[in-house]
């Protein structure tokens, strides 16, 4: 019956649908409890009114937001694919500093901290990340072979130690390992078991992504490599692995990135990364939430650097698939 | 049973070789030797055991019981053996195989240069030596995804003969190509017979087989039922079994 007058009437019923949405935020907004006070602010006159109507000004503030988000959809979509995608970007990242504004944080305090934040605490996260990372590609490298291999000890091995580091919480393993470790008499520094412990359980989780990806190339590629007499390890290096990094970059990319911003766990144990500095240096003058915004600010750029490293690590591993 | 005898003529030498996939009899008690400069043509019904045979010549998979020598060398458990006999027999597969993350040169020069250590230059004249033998040394600097099915089987037959090999082994060389596609590999094959390299192809293309095969093998159920030259094949197979694969292969 509705499909059939949708059919009849398709100007009529597209109408109806965006009414029906328009309503459907309007009551989401209400329900969700937003304030009429903006409009007050906006037009003073209606202060009034909105004070003797306070459930009616509510609903009319919703109504008003869902129409500034309808007139916003329809802007965008006069645009081009690309404007679009800058207009939203530009568009949300001003809600968030609006958001972030509205904690009327204190920028001189900013601007005095973030001198030794980022001395101080962007150079030891970039730097334990950055020798986690390595660290834990060469763990997943001979992790994923080993799981390969037809010998049972070392397949053994391999997946006693993906299912155990994979199973503990990050954190657990950051403490095991430093407060463990001189417990059978090797005493690790503090900067060395975060670098440890972040190496072990990255080296777990992406073992099994190149893991997948070795075995996503066809077997007629190491089967046309051995025919030409090359020996298995040229055949990994030269045939497999470069094919399967096709494969293996997009996930390693995404933990690279989790990576970063769980080495803030490191903090636990006292060094003085990124965290552990958003957490004491606000101390002094009880401005935590000035630091802790700060940090995440500095997160997020470097997130994006890693975001922007991995499309052209990938952009270079593609570039064969040109047709 | 003293194989040194019969390996005075044989460029390879099977004696009473099986091979089974689990239950599976993939190979059942072959014996066969195959003399230099021979070229010899399997045929037989999918299942037969063609493909397991010439994949058990250069070890891409191991025989179970038996002998199998190449060039006089066994092959064994010893898998530097192996890949020594590798380098002596080119392969070019029904999938043809190339490298895709390679260009073409690249694919050709891969195995010269690791394998047999040449310097780059040299890896490099003499990848373009076979690639205009099998005529495409213009698309040198693609990629085998940029190239048609029959231009990349040319391509993987230039890339084995960068080895210089002196046995090539076929295996149903022409089954994934279009049918237009067929011809230009199979006058590739044909103008290496003349070269006088040892041959041994799986395939149905029985024209190929009486114009350039010495002998015709017919394999069935993992044996050997028939061999013969491909005119005494052809036209009067001994065994029921050929004569209803042949009369099938025709319709």
């Amino acid at each position: 019956m509705i499909s059939r007058l949708i059919l009849t009437y398709p100007e009529g019923a597209r109408r109806t649908g965006i009414a029906f949405v328009l309503c459907l935020i309007t009551l989401g907004l209400y329900a969700l409890g937003i304030s009429s006070a903006w409009i007050g602010y906006l037009v003073p006159a209606t202060s009034g009114w909105l004070a003797d109507n306070p459930a009616l000004g509510r609903f009319f503030a919703a109504g008003m937001i869902a129409l500034i988000l309808a007139a916003n959809w329809m802007a965008l979509r006069q645009l081009t694919r690309r404007q679009q995608i800058v207009g939203v970007w530009i568009e949300l990242f001003a809600l968030l500093m609006l958001f972030f504004y509205s904690f009327n944080l204190s920028l001189p305090f900013i601007a005095k901290k973030i001198g030794f934040m980022v001395s101080q605490g962007v150079v030891t996260t970039l730097y334990i990340s950055a020798i986690s990372i390595a660290i834990a590609t060469l763990i997943a490298l001979t992790g994923a072979i080993a799981k390969l291999s037809k010998n049972g000890v070392i397949y053994g091995l391999a997946t006693f130690y993906t299912s155990l580091f994979r199973g503990l919480p990050l954190l657990m393993q950051i403490y095991i390992i430093y407060l463990g470790l001189p417990q059978v008499g090797y005493v690790i520094g503090a900067i060395p078991a975060g670098i440890l412990a972040l190496s072990l359980c990255y080296g777990a989780y992406m073992t099994e992504i190149f893991r997948a990806g070795i075995e996503s190339i066809p077997r007629g590629q190491s089967e046309g490599a051995t025919a030409l007499g090359l020996s298995s390890s040229q055949t990994m290096g030269l045939v497999i692995l470069p094919q399967a990094m096709r494969v293996i970059i997009p996930p390693t990319g995404n933990q690279f990135i989790a990576m970063l911003k769980d080495s803030s766990l490191v903090s636990v144990v006292g060094v003085w990364e990124i965290m552990y500095l958003a957490r004491t240096q606000g101390q002094t003058e009880f401005r935590h939430i000035e630091m802790l915004i700060t940090a995440s600010m500095i997160y997020w750029i470097l997130s994006i650097g890693l975001e922007f490293l991995q499309s052209r690590i990938e952009e270079r591993f593609g570039r064969f698939n040109v047709r | 049973m003293n194989p040194v005898p019969a390996m005075q003529n044989s460029e390879i030498l099977l004696r009473g070789v099986h091979k089974w996939f689990g239950q599976f009899h993939a190979l059942n008690d072959i014996n066969l030797s195959i003399a230099p400069r021979e070229k010899v043509v399997i045929c037989g019904p999918s299942g037969s055991g063609k493909s397991t045979l010439i994949r058990c010549v250069n070890r891409l998979e191991a025989h179970q019981e038996g002998h199998i020598f190449v060039g006089g060398v066994e092959l064994d458990h010893d898998e530097r053996k192996a890949d020594l006999t590798r380098r002596g027999v080119g392969m070019v597969f029904q999938q043809f195989n190339l490298f895709p993350h390679l260009t073409i040169l690249e694919n050709c020069i891969l195995a010269p240069m690791w394998v047999k250590k040449l310097p780059r230059k040299d890896a490099v004249d003499i990848a373009m030596t076979f690639l205009e033998r099998v005529k495409i040394p213009e698309q040198a600097h693609k990629y085998p995804g940029q190239l048609s099915g029959g231009q990349q089987q040319r391509v993987a037959i230039a890339r084995a003969l960068c080895m210089n090999p002196k046995v090539m082994l076929f295996d149903e060389p022409t089954s994934a190509l279009d049918p237009e596609m067929v011809k230009e590999v199979l006058d590739t094959m044909v103008e290496l017979a003349g070269g006088g390299m040892t041959m041994v192809c799986v395939t149905h293309e029985m024209g190929f087989a009486r114009q350039v095969a010495d002998r015709v093998i017919f394999m069935d159920r993992g044996q050997i039922v028939e061999e013969g030259t491909p005119d005494d094949f052809f036209a009067r197979p001994k065994t029921d079994r050929a004569a209803l694969f042949l009369s099938q292969l025709l319709h």
